[in-house]
């Protein structure tokens, strides 16, 4: 039992963090791989994309070699394509909607083309948009995650100076932090994030808190409008006894550090529990296994039908060697000299669907225990309740509410992403921030133009 | 199991594909190894007085990934010296005397040569000679090739001096680069060519260099009108030889179909429409020789599945079929029908409807699938949504006729029937 750093050699870490989707290795793999797209009208791919971005259209592209045109189609509707090209969950998205399903045949490589085409844009620095002159607006944005860098964006193309207050070091929110790193590596979050400023009119301002560097008074009365993409914050707490043992981890924070430090700095427990199996939960048992933890257990209340993450991410768990234990929920923690020793599991069944639709987990008063030394909540976040209470925001349970026109209901002040929904994926806050940015430009009396 | 051995003008072969003069047979390596692929004959690649090449020699147009889908060369005849080319010839025939060895010729303008090549080729035991009269690059400029073919008084003249010497089976090899080939065709045929060959290639430019600006093939900086093939132009080349198939008089000929054929099937189609035998190469130059096989194996199954025994039972069948617009029944009338339980929603023909035809498809908005119907009584029947479709057999187009009686164009306006009925 003991948690330790340093486990592997630097080529087994640089192996197991490696590039989980390798890109086409040149130009004819690719040309075969959007040769094969139908070109569909009002696609279904389109059409389950938050952010609608024209994939036949960007495929097409492709086929024609104007790849420029295509990272351009891609990027005018989704500003971080080439991020969401390697994060999205594809497989129920674009790609599940794909119609070469309905025919059994293997979608089209979607987020592939995409990056493809998002990668020849940055590497070649390609600027693709070209901001109008200022026109004198000022707008204040609180979270440089997607959902404020997006905004950011169409609000700079349309003429309006942004400042970005960020109360981390870097750019790119859960992009940067908050996603395992054989999806995307630190560097590639970093040069997306540059990338996207590289229009200019942006700047951000780093380690600025809303609530402590910076007050909202101060950023209503210095601008002429105010976006809040303040995310969510740490994982929700487990509420039962033995929480505060030595080796319970929360898995945001946990994510957060391999992306921040070097692998070999990371410590990591012999036998690992991780509670949720959300994406998130699953990037963190993933990571604690490719960290070099000799036992990972991935803990749900309900069954597999009902499990927040995709097929295709529980199928990453698998492969890398987690177990998973269905229909269990945590009831204590045991410790030895402060340090956790076990999990105590109770073993839960189904309801009858209940008024939600979905089937609630009820005790079945049996229970069983997990010999762990390490254990990684990843059962949700927790949205910034005393945050947005303190500022006298209208919320449920810390979610901001906001009306058809992303404003909250302070005049002036708009929002959008994870601060309302919750936790949503990169490419669903993305869409909120250019929402967002369309109503502040009404609200500014500014024409809308994404051109 | 079928009998797909072939008989053209005494000339016979294991089966009715010939490799045609081009590079594939230009030399006794190649030709051996073709013929132990299992090819029926071979048309030896064209012998005249030696010439000199140039580098590069192809080009060809892409289709959506896919290559060659048009090929074009800038070759000329045979570069190699004759007295080889002729030893070759007699060495292959003899080690393969059940294969047909025709020799391509192409003299120069005078009937001496033509008579003396004749001679020379026909002491190597070739079965028959075919008269190249349809190269369209560099040999025109010196008045031979698809200039002879052309004219058909020129190609008559020379087709003439031909027979009075030739003693094997003599086949006129004809351009499409005219109007008509039918013209040439009967010119020939009244000359005494025993038989007739088309297409040769189509002049072409297949494209441009868009960084050096310099069309295809680049022969150090510039390019020349070249000679196109392959299955882009398989549909002209089955039209050039229905009108051959037609003709009263060239129609009395056997003829060997050639034109962008690669499989089976477009063999079949060729002879449906009146070829005897097939000639092949481009296909040959893409694959290599191995593709016989199943030319031979795909041609065997089809006509037994059809019942027929030789390819005789087949040659020619579809001639009749191709008629005038005329005559087309105007009562006739398809109307598209989706089968909703294939349909996979990419709305492909929809669009090509609502943009390009007669907006007959219904758009029922779904997330994220759409379904589409058909506006029965809108529909045209112009088969644009099946050939668009990507998936086998989910759009078909039934018949629902508009009267029971045949009646063409010349009835219907005798008649007076109404024109505005859609």
């Amino acid at each position: 039992m003991n948690i330790t750093n340093n486990r592997l050699s630097k080529e087994q870490y640089e192996q197991n963090f490696a590039d989980i989707h390798p890109p086409f290795e040149n130009k004819t793999a690719a040309q075969v791989e959007a040769n094969r797209c139908l070109f569909c009208y009002d696609a279904p791919c389109t059409k389950s994309c938050p952010t609608d971005i024209d994939v036949p259209k960007f495929i097409k592209q492709i086929s024609t070699d104007n790849i420029k045109g295509s990272a351009h189609t891609i990027l005018s509707s989704n500003i971080m394509g080439a991020g969401c090209s390697k994060v999205c969950p594809v497989e129920k998205l674009c790609e599940g909607a794909c119609v070469y399903n309905l025919l059994e045949e293997e979608p089209i490589s979607i987020a592939k083309l995409q990056r493809y085409s998002t990668q020849k844009a940055m590497e070649n620095n390609w600027q693709l948009f070209q901001r109008k002159p200022s026109n004198g607006k000022k707008v204040a944005i609180v979270g440089a995650g997607p959902a404020g860098l997006s905004c950011a964006h169409v609000l700079s193309r349309n003429g309006v100076d942004v400042t970005i207050y960020e109360k981390e070091s870097k750019g790119g929110g859960l992009m940067t932090y908050g996603i395992a790193a054989y999806k995307v590596t630190p560097k590639f979050c970093e040069d997306e994030v540059n990338y996207i400023l590289s229009i200019g009119g942006i700047e951000i301002k780093y380690n600025q808190e809303l609530g402590k560097n910076i007050l909202m008074g101060e950023l209503q009365k210095n601008y002429d409008a105010v976006f809040l993409g303040i995310g969510v914050g740490v994982a929700r707490r487990l509420g039962i006894p033995g929480e505060s043992f030595e080796g319970v981890e929360d898995a945001i924070s946990f994510i957060y550090n391999i992306r921040d430090k070097n692998y070999s700095l990371i410590p990591i427990g012999d036998k690992v529990a991780v509670i949720g199996m959300g994406m998130t939960a699953i990037d963190a048992a993933t990571q604690a296994k490719r960290l070099g933890a000799k036992k990972v257990t991935l803990v749900y209340r309900r069954t597999e039908a009902e499990k927040p993450c995709t097929d295709v991410e529980l199928d990453i768990a698998k492969l890398d060697g987690c177990e998973i234990i269905w229909l269990a929920a945590p009831k204590e923690i045991k410790g030895e000299n402060g340090k956790v020793a076990q999990l105590i599991c109770s073993k839960m069944m189904l309801s009858e669907t209940d008024t939600n639709g979905r089937k609630t987990p009820i005790d079945t008063g049996e229970i069983f225990s997990l010999d762990v030394d390490m254990i990684i909540k990843a059962a949700g976040q927790i949205p910034f309740e005393e945050l947005v209470d303190m500022n006298k925001m209208e919320n449920k349970n810390g979610k901001l509410i906001i009306d058809t026109n992303y404003s909250t209901n302070i005049k002036g002040v708009f929002a959008g992403g994870d601060a309302v929904n919750g936790g949503k994926e990169v490419v669903d806050a993305v869409q909120a921030g250019k929402d967002g940015a369309s109503s502040i430009l009404e609200y500014l009396n500014l024409t809308f133009n994404l051109i | 199991m079928a009998d797909i051995s072939s008989n053209f003008l005494g000339i016979k072969s294991p089966n009715p594909f010939w490799l045609a003069s081009a590079p594939p047979t230009d030399k006794k390596y190649n030709v051996l190894r073709a013929f132990e692929a299992g090819w029926g004959g071979v048309v030896w690649k064209t012998l005249g007085s030696q010439v000199k090449n140039v580098s590069s020699r192809y080009s060809a147009v892409d289709f959506n990934g896919s290559r060659l889908m048009g090929f074009n060369n800038i070759e000329l005849i045979s570069d190699r010296p004759l007295d080889i080319n002729l030893k070759e010839i007699e060495e292959c025939i003899k080690l393969f005397p059940d294969r047909a060895m025709i020799v391509s010729l192409m003299a120069d303008n005078d009937k001496k040569s033509w008579q003396e090549l004749i001679k020379k080729v026909e002491d190597t035991g070739a079965h028959g000679l075919e008269l190249n009269f349809g190269c369209p690059h560099g040999m025109t400029e010196r008045g031979m090739g698809a200039s002879v073919g052309q004219d058909p008084e020129i190609a008559c003249m020379v087709v003439e001096w031909v027979m009075e010497t030739a003693t094997i089976p003599v086949i006129t090899k004809l351009t499409p680069n005219v109007h008509s080939v039918v013209p040439t065709g009967r010119s020939v045929v009244k000359a005494g060519t025993h038989a007739l060959s088309l297409i040769n290639t189509i002049q072409s430019v297949t494209g441009i260099d868009l960084d050096t600006l310099v069309p295809n093939p680049n022969v150090g900086g510039k390019s020349v009108f070249g000679g196109y093939c392959g299955p882009a132009v398989k549909p002209i080349a089955l039209k050039m030889l229905t009108t051959i198939a037609q003709d009263e008089l060239t129609k009395k000929v056997p003829i060997s179909g050639i034109g962008g054929i690669g499989t089976w099937k477009d063999a079949v189609e060729f002879m449906l429409l009146g070829a005897s035998n097939v000639q092949v190469c481009t296909a040959a130059m893409k694959h290599g020789f191995r593709i016989i096989e199943d030319m031979c194996e795909g041609m065997n199954n089809w006509m037994d599945e059809k019942g027929f025994k030789t390819i005789d039972d087949f040659i020619g069948k579809s001639v009749e079929n191709i008629t005038h617009w005329e005559d087309l029944d105007i009562n006739f009338h398809v109307i598209a029908n989706i089968n909703q339980d294939k349909c996979i929603h990419c709305g492909l023909c929809y669009i090509a409807c609502e943009d390009a035809s007669h907006q007959s498809i219904n758009l029922d908005f779904g997330k994220p699938y759409n379904k589409y119907t058909i506006k029965d009584e809108e529909c045209v029947g112009c088969n644009l949504c099946k050939l668009v479709c990507p998936v086998e057999d989910c759009i078909t187009m039934e018949v629902h006729r508009k009267g029971e009686e045949y009646v063409n164009w010349k009835d219907w306006q005798d008649k007076g029937l109404p024109l505005n009925d859609h």
